[in-house]
């Protein structure tokens, strides 16, 4: 099913309407016009080179996961106290090199790609099903995840929910590869139920967090590409894919009651039955429909809008694009657009795109450590929440006076050209900063009738060009989308 | 330059005020007059009976074969410390707790907590932050020390989050800074700052007045920047230098000293499922973080302020008695909390006890909850700033104010 990106209020003018909608479909305007998304249109050479140069673009996760693994414990084992160091040293920055170029793949993706609602999905997903960088040896691991949570972005719930359980990154940040029968360990169990679908408060009880931790023993991780010795009769039921493996020798066989039903010990197929089971729930349809409604349409979206969706949900058996699609389709969607207030992935993507999105001169950013730095200072780090419930999407979040104080300075450090995107990658190249031109960009597209007059106002007031650029950023007016 | 000065100094500036202003505190309200009160949210659980250990009873040495700290022994570096007949002290509080304890400035409530059961930990921190009633519509938009803020009038609220906890919700507009990555020169000049001011002019969003954040948001700024710079010189000078949150706590000292008088501080990464360790490793290395924190926070604001200042940790719920299969808990309910300041009566532990045995645990798992924190911290607040009932009624609406006389 094509997405559509949103209809146009009748009474407002065609065309700041339609640019509405489009700001609200993309991770921010940058080009006029553009085009419905489509998949097969590519990112700009310049940032598709750049990613494909990427170790985490020439070597599968489960090799680098592994590589990465023998480098440590290599490390450990050196036996001069001194060159231990050094080699760990070298292991940490290696597995901070990977994290890092995942988060520049990410943001180049969400700069560049036509594929916008894609981009935007897979930020929500990612954030839905949380995991943090930083834990154990999630580095190496958080650039697939995000692909496999983007591959699935756009299509069917239930995939997307089984696709996050057998990824390691999941298994490790919520410790169900440390599950297993009679070691019990209830904190993946507890989070599918309390963050991942139906939502705290729904139909289910902490018998049924006990029993899901049953089901999902056995669940884990192995890094070895031998399989584990066991039983001949368990060698059956044994799967493994990539680093993931069930491993029946370390699963609890016994007879469940979950959520009302009686699941006999059959191995994996209790998962399937379990996520059945949880996926089709109507708590789940209706607390992701809220969410998502949120996301795009700021804090408390209209019931009728939720009811659209959550109906959708149902009927379409979970397919996320007929469920927005449900979404943009409702007058009040309409009705919400320009109203949204940004968060900071938002504030400070679409902040870049304006200045070096597609269609700007050909600029394309060099040099992503400000805009990850940014995020970080801002509260909402990629691959940085610590805890499993993701960054809170309603904006009472981030309108704190401290943030919108740091938002002011990134204003100022895109509009005068001083924060260094545009550095080239090799140091010894020249390179001479300098400002983005918004004002024209801008006016050209008709961004101007878009501001209100208290805005206009004051950017009459501008000294320079690069005082208007950091003031146009810092406005209200670009605050939401 | 005297203390005073610097003090005046700072207040001046982050007023725009001329230099020449005299002495004295800020604070207006009567009942907030030169008193503090600092909230420390340790978020994830921490596990507490594994740092005020029930050292006494049989039943935790076998609930936890693995993690659990060996009985009190003073030849032992790595036996909790005695503090009475029945609990003791995690050695990693040896040096920055345990002399607040001999000096009665710090109590722990035992078996304190919320009735919310769900054992989420985002529902149960909601739960707390807002301080309404379980099972009652909730209003997301009023925490309880947003109502407190407002209930003392005019004093001096702050948040050291990065983003506005929902505590702080629904009283004056609080600003939030977080101190971590404080510290760099503002870019935005004063004229540039006026001309954004008027772009937010009557703005509003989900209930904030933008207007008044941003206003607030350029004042802290400059507050924070003269204060950290005052600290790089003294650093420069041989001063103690600090990492993590016993760097932010002894800046919450200084900035609490100078200019605030309520804030909020939150300190994540204790839920402990796996390899919690004991005396030494994972949770060790945390409670001896946050000990030396709070010693550097007692320390920064000085003994003057110290007297008039009260600290309460608390966290979202207690973790499972008994160890789960990866030597770490999962998520169980009772908690304990911390009350200390410069003239709380502490060197006990206050508020009503259980000997803990399988048959008293709640739901056969974790510690039951025998003080409501709404009942603790209201009854804080009573002899703190003494509140009302009525006032009492605006803070926690509903709740039974439990007076553990812990002023």
């Amino acid at each position: 099913m094509p997405l559509l990106i949103g209809a146009v209020p009748a009474q407002a003018g065609e065309k700041e309407a339609t640019l509405a909608g489009i700001n609200r479909a993309t991770w921010g305007l940058a080009e006029w016009p553009i085009g419905a998304p489509s998949a097969d249109r590519a990112l700009p050479p310049a940032a598709q080179a750049r990613i494909d140069e990427m170790r985490i673009s020439r070597e599968g996760m489960p090799q680098l996961v592994m590589e990465m693994d023998a480098q440590n414990r290599a490390a450990n084992q050196t036996p001069d106290p001194t060159q231990r160091q050094a080699a760990k040293k070298d292991w940490q920055q290696a597995m901070n090199a990977l994290e890092r170029e995942a988060q520049t793949r990410s943001l180049l993706r969400d700069l560049y790609s036509p594929d916008q609602m894609r981009e935007q999905m897979t930020w929500f997903w990612f954030n839905q099903f949380n995991v943090h960088g930083k834990k154990r040896d999630i580095r190496a691991m958080v650039g697939d995840y995000e692909d496999v949570i983007r591959a699935r972005s756009l299509g069917r719930f239930r995939d997307l929910l089984e696709a996050t359980l057998r990824h390691p990154a999941m298994l490790r940040y919520l410790d169900n590869d440390q599950n297993a029968a009679g070691h019990i360990n209830e904190n993946y169990a507890r989070e599918i139920m309390e963050l991942h679908t139906m939502g705290v408060g729904s139909d289910y009880s902490q018998k049924d967090v006990q029993e899901l931790a049953r089901i999902l023993t056995g669940v884990g991780v192995r890094l070895r590409p031998d399989a584990p010795r066991m039983k001949p009769e368990w060698q059956r039921l044994y799967l493994r894919n990539g680093l993931f493996e069930f491993n029946p020798a370390r699963h609890d066989f016994g007879t469940k009651h979950f959520m009302g039903h009686t699941i006999h010990g059959s191995g994996y197929a209790e998962v399937e039955q379990a996520l059945d089971l949880i996926a089709d729930n109507p708590a789940t349809a209706r607390r992701l429909s809220t969410r998502i409604a949120t996301y795009f349409m700021g804090d408390r979206p209209p019931a009728s809008v939720i009811e659209r969706m959550t109906a959708a949900w149902r009927q379409s058996g979970g397919d996320i694009t007929t469920v927005l699609n449900a979404m943009t389709a409702t007058p009040a969607y309409a009705a919400s657009l320009g109203h949204a207030f940004k968060d900071p992935v938002h504030y400070v993507v679409s902040a870049v795109r304006y200045a070096y999105g597609p269609g700007r001169d050909g600029h394309v950013v060099t040099n992503l450590d400000p805009m990850i730095n940014w995020l970080k200072r801002m509260g909402e780090g990629l691959y940085d929440h610590q805890t499993p419930d993701g960054y809170p999407l309603g904006a009472s979040a981030w309108t704190g006076p401290g943030q919108m104080e740091v938002r002011f300075e990134i204003a100022k450090a895109i509009g005068n050209g001083s924060a260094g995107l545009l550095r080239p990658r090799d140091p010894a190249m020249a390179y001479q900063p300098s400002a983005p031109d918004l004002r024209n960009a801008l006016w050209s597209g008709g961004m101007d009738r878009a501001t209100t007059d208290q805005t206009r106002a004051v950017l009459n007031q501008a000294a320079s060009p690069q005082e208007w650029n950091m003031l146009f950023l810092a406005s209200p007016d670009f605050m939401r989308r | 330059m005297t203390l005073f000065d610097r003090r005046d100094l700072i207040r001046s500036a982050a007023l725009g005020l001329p230099l020449m202003m005299a002495g004295g505190r800020a604070f207006a309200a009567p009942g907030a007059a030169n008193n503090r009160l600092l909230v420390v949210f340790l978020r994830g659980a921490y596990d507490a009976a594994n740092i005020i250990v029930p050292g006494g009873s049989d039943f935790y040495h076998e609930a936890r074969p693995t993690i659990g700290l060996p009985r009190p022994d003073p030849a032992n570096p790595d036996a909790p410390l005695a503090l009475d007949a029945d609990w003791a002290l995690h050695p990693a509080l040896r040096e920055s707790i345990l002399p607040l304890w001999q000096a009665r400035q710090i109590a722990f409530v035992p078996f304190a907590g919320t009735d919310d059961m769900s054992r989420s930990h985002f529902e149960t921190q909601d739960s707390i932050e807002l301080g309404q009633n379980i099972g009652g519509q909730r209003n997301f938009q009023s925490g309880f020390m947003g109502r407190l803020a407002a209930v003392l009038g005019a004093d001096k609220p702050i948040s050291f989050t990065d983003q506005l906890p929902l505590c702080f919700r629904g009283g004056p507009v609080v600003p939030n800074i977080a101190l971590g990555n404080a510290g760099s020169r503002p870019s935005i000049d004063a004229r540039q700052t006026e001309l954004i001011k008027a772009m937010y002019r009557g703005q509003h969003e989900a209930g904030v007045d933008l207007e008044a954040a941003i206003g607030q948001g350029f004042a802290v700024r400059d507050t924070v920047f003269q204060s950290i710079r005052g600290e790089m010189e003294a650093a420069g000078r041989g001063a103690i230098t600090a990492k993590g949150f016993e760097l932010s706590a002894r800046r919450i000292g200084r900035l609490m000293r100078d200019q605030y008088n309520l804030a909020f501080v939150d300190v994540g990464g204790w839920d402990t499922h796996v390899n919690q360790g004991g005396a030494q490793g994972n949770l060790a290395n945390r409670i001896g973080e946050l000990g030396r924190a709070l010693a550097g926070f007692v320390e920064a604001i000085g003994p003057e302020d110290w007297r008039n200042t009260t600290v309460v940790v608390m966290s979202e719920f207690g973790r499972t008695f008994r160890e789960n299969g990866d030597k770490g808990t999962d998520h169980g309910h009772g908690s304990i909390y911390w009350v200390l300041g410069g003239s709380v009566a502490g060197g006990r532990m206050a508020g009503p006890q259980i000997k803990l045995t399988p048959d008293t645990l709640n739901q056969g798992r974790d510690l039951p909850v025998l003080t409501d924190y709404r009942g603790l911290i209201g009854g804080l607040l009573a002899r703190q700033y003494g509140l009302s009932a009525r006032q009492l009624g605006i803070v926690f609406p509903g709740a039974a104010i439990s007076d553990l006389q812990l002023l």
